[in-house]
């Protein structure tokens, strides 16, 4: 099957790990990924804060360089749900656009993907993957197949971190005191990994945990997914 | 020029201002902490038990759409309807004349207290202030409300506007206000209510004008609903003889047979029960039976205006049931009074701003910002109220009542730079430059505004190659 890959411009920029991982991830499950090279940005950023005509123009662009694919995936809820459930609204019809969860459950149904990843993990379920796409527990039943893998669950997981785009400048106090409760909810589980399903609320939760230097560390979904035992995850290095 | 509309309070700070106090206050933290989590769980559990809970839901949006789009004709037929049955129709266009019709009501009465039912209208014009100027002392009969009054306090909440007190604080407001209070009262919530209990019913058998709300309106027969929980809204509501009644335009539904959907979304949102206590449903005036005379207010305050925002009006549907307060993260660590408006939480973000109607006050244009877009509020509300759309079509609002900024100027040079490749693979190549300074690949402390994001978080820095360098070097 062919299938483009959305990046996002968060991952692209500052989690290309987690792009090689999805890439790696979909070819062993017989993707063909595509590339569309002239991707920049969904123009979420700029729609949640109120500049609509800015976050249309961004959005035909969008849905321009994907037309035509019959499946788009991107390893974000949040990119996602602004593309399949927004874009309708503001700028026409895109093409099919997956989170990666979703695609790998519901159109390659499959929850097996033979992964292996030897750490204790809890899982955030991310806001918008939870209520914007409904995702439910897709997350949940591919970490269970993961050979090695020890999943804490995570208590008030639904809980917002705080992120919330320019909300975590805009109002940065409130998103702080939503951002210490994950924490302690996180470090409560002794799990030495955070994952979620969208780099941007762990980049979020991950920068907090740096920041105290927890010993906790955020790693996406992708990228746990495409651990093997031939082929193990090793940390990211800049 | 308009008077001031009082939904939002007077002096209030913005949102992040007036939220920085309040994240620091520890016991109202715990407070809200404990509140919010408790009536949050009981009502998914009240919640699950309908196995037709989202057609409720369904059922309630179309109801409420339905009046909403026709609500001129519902309007007129739910007068004729009061009137026939022996009660006065008075229209208000804002709080101001709402305030004026109450205090004449009461002064014709010859009334120097009225009791009241706990009522968001009346909050929101802030009647008791009004009545109290011209010499009429308004007494809130609704536990939770007493308690706010008492302490000379503002509302935290729609339902339990006193959420923000624990009992400890209860006692001692009821030990320094009550007169002829036990001075042994203790924080015992039985011994609080008998307090409280004994308190009021000394008003209702001395009180002649009682002052409600009303949570429906049916415009079919004219009947009013008041939906309460203590019984203190049915003594108002039955034993004085005269009853002022204010309602805000929105409040009908257009038959009796709508109400069984509302009664049954209302009591398990708000409260999480099954069936509420005490539902008082009147009728104009009946001989021999309530009050003598029976007057309604029909309240505009900013509604009219809010129906003519075809994204924003959803805001109208609202039935006051605080759901979506008691599922919000920003609401549960702030509490209510950061968001100075008696509607606080996502639907005060959300109501208060368009009820008020100027978004060039910068309290009312950060109160759609007061949100992470989480999605939880709308999960939760009974009519489908998709506050999130909403809040970002007020943001749209804010930024063209703003008009240019250091904000939309970032905005327009980040929209530019991911208008081309070109460019935006250049500001990936600059970015990506930070790491020389960042041998960690993480940054503590970037400028100004970056600082907000660097005061309590690590940033990491761009890597070497970005996925893009990587996918041309290995597939292109």
């Amino acid at each position: 099957m062919r299938v483009a890959l959305f990046t996002t411009c968060l991952a692209d920029t500052l989690y290309p790990n987690t792009l090689r991982a999805t890439v790696r991830l979909l070819e062993r499950l017989g993707c063909e990924v595509a590339f569309p090279e002239e991707q920049t940005c969904c123009g979420q950023m700029h729609y949640n804060t109120g500049y609509r005509e800015h976050a249309r123009s961004l959005a035909r662009r969008h849905n321009e360089v994907f037309h035509g694919y019959q499946a788009v995936i991107a390893p974000s809820g949040s990119c996602v749900g602004m593309v399949s459930e927004l874009y309708p609204g503001l700028a026409g019809t895109p093409a099919p656009t997956y989170e990666l969860t979703e695609f790998l459950v519901d159109v390659l149904e499959v929850t097996d993907v033979g992964a292996y990843f030897p750490h204790r993990v809890t899982y955030h379920p991310t806001c918008h993957s939870l209520r914007m796409l409904g995702v439910g527990t897709r997350p949940h039943q591919l970490l269970a197949a993961v050979r090695g893998l020890d999943l804490i669950p995570l208590p008030e997981s639904e809980s917002c971190c705080g992120f919330g785009g320019t909300f975590a400048l805009k109002n940065a106090d409130t998103s702080t005191a939503m951002l210490a409760d994950k924490m302690r909810q996180v470090l409560g589980t002794g799990a030495e990994v955070v994952s979620a399903g969208d780099n941007s609320c762990l980049m979020h939760i991950g920068g907090g945990l740096s920041r105290l230097h927890s010993g906790v560390r955020p790693v996406h979904l992708a990228e746990i997914l495409a651990s093997t035992e031939e082929d193990p995850w090793l940390p990211e290095t800049r | 020029m308009a008077a001031r509309n009082p939904v939002t309070w007077l002096g209030s700070p913005t949102f992040p201002a007036a939220a920085r106090t309040a994240l620091d206050d520890s016991q109202l933290r715990r407070n809200l902490k404990h509140a919010t989590g408790t009536i949050r769980t009981k009502r998914a559990a009240a919640v699950s038990e309908l196995d037709d809970w989202e057609q409720l839901r369904l059922a309630g949006e179309a109801i409420k759409n339905e009046v909403l789009t026709r609500l001129d004709t519902y309007l007129v037929q739910f007068e004729e309807a009061v009137t026939a049955r022996g009660g006065v129709v008075h229209w208000a266009r804002d709080a101001a004349e709402a305030n004026q019709i109450v205090l004449r009501l009461a002064r014709q009465a010859g009334a120097g207290d009225v009791v009241k039912v706990k009522s968001m209208a009346t909050a929101e014009i802030e009647l008791n202030e009004a009545l109290q100027a011209g010499g009429v002392t308004a007494i809130e009969t609704d536990l939770a409300e007493l308690i706010v009054q008492l302490g000379n306090d503002r509302p935290s909440h729609i339902l339990v506007p006193a959420i923000h007190r624990n009992r400890a604080e209860i006692r001692e407001i009821f030990r320094r206000t009550m007169p002829d209070v036990d001075a042994g009262l203790s924080d015992n919530p039985a011994e609080l209510a008998g307090a409280a209990r004994e308190f009021l019913r000394r008003k209702f058998l001395t009180t002649n004008v009682a002052v409600s709300g009303a949570n429906f309106g049916v415009a079919e027969t004219g009947s009013v609903v008041v939906v309460e929980s203590e019984g203190n809204g049915r003594m108002c509501l039955t034993v004085p003889e005269t009853l002022i009644t204010v309602m805000g335009l929105e409040k009908l539904v257009p038959s009796w047979r709508d109400l069984e959907v509302f009664l049954q979304l209302l009591p398990r949102s708000s409260t999480a029960e099954r069936m509420n206590p005490y539902t008082s449903v009147f009728t104009g005036v009946t001989e021999g039976d309530g009050p003598r005379q029976f007057h309604l207010v029909l309240l505009d305050n900013g509604r009219t205006s809010t129906l003519a925002d075809e994204v924003g009006r959803q805001a109208l549907r609202c039935i006051r049931c605080s759901a979506c307060l008691n599922v919000c993260p920003v609401y549960e660590r702030t509490g209510g009074k950061a968001y100075g408006s008696v509607y606080p939480g996502p639907i005060g973000a959300i109501l208060a701003p368009q009820l008020a109607g100027d978004m060039h006050d910068p309290h009312a244009a950060s109160l759609p910002y007061a949100s992470s877009l989480c999605g939880a509020c709308f999960e939760a509300c009974p009519v489908r109220i998709d506050i999130p759309e909403v809040l970002v079509h007020l943001r749209e609002r804010s930024v063209e009542a703003k008009g240019r900024s250091p904000e939309s100027a970032a905005m327009a040079a980040a929209a530019w730079m991911f208008g081309s490749r070109a460019r935006y693979e250049a500001a990936q190549r600059a970015g990506s430059l930070a790491r020389f300074v960042a041998p960690r690949g993480k940054l503590s402390h970037l400028p100004w505004p970056g600082s907000k994001w660097t005061n309590a978080r690590d940033v990491p820095v761009p890597p070497k190659e970005s996925f893009r360098g990587w996918w041309r070097r290995n597939r292109g």
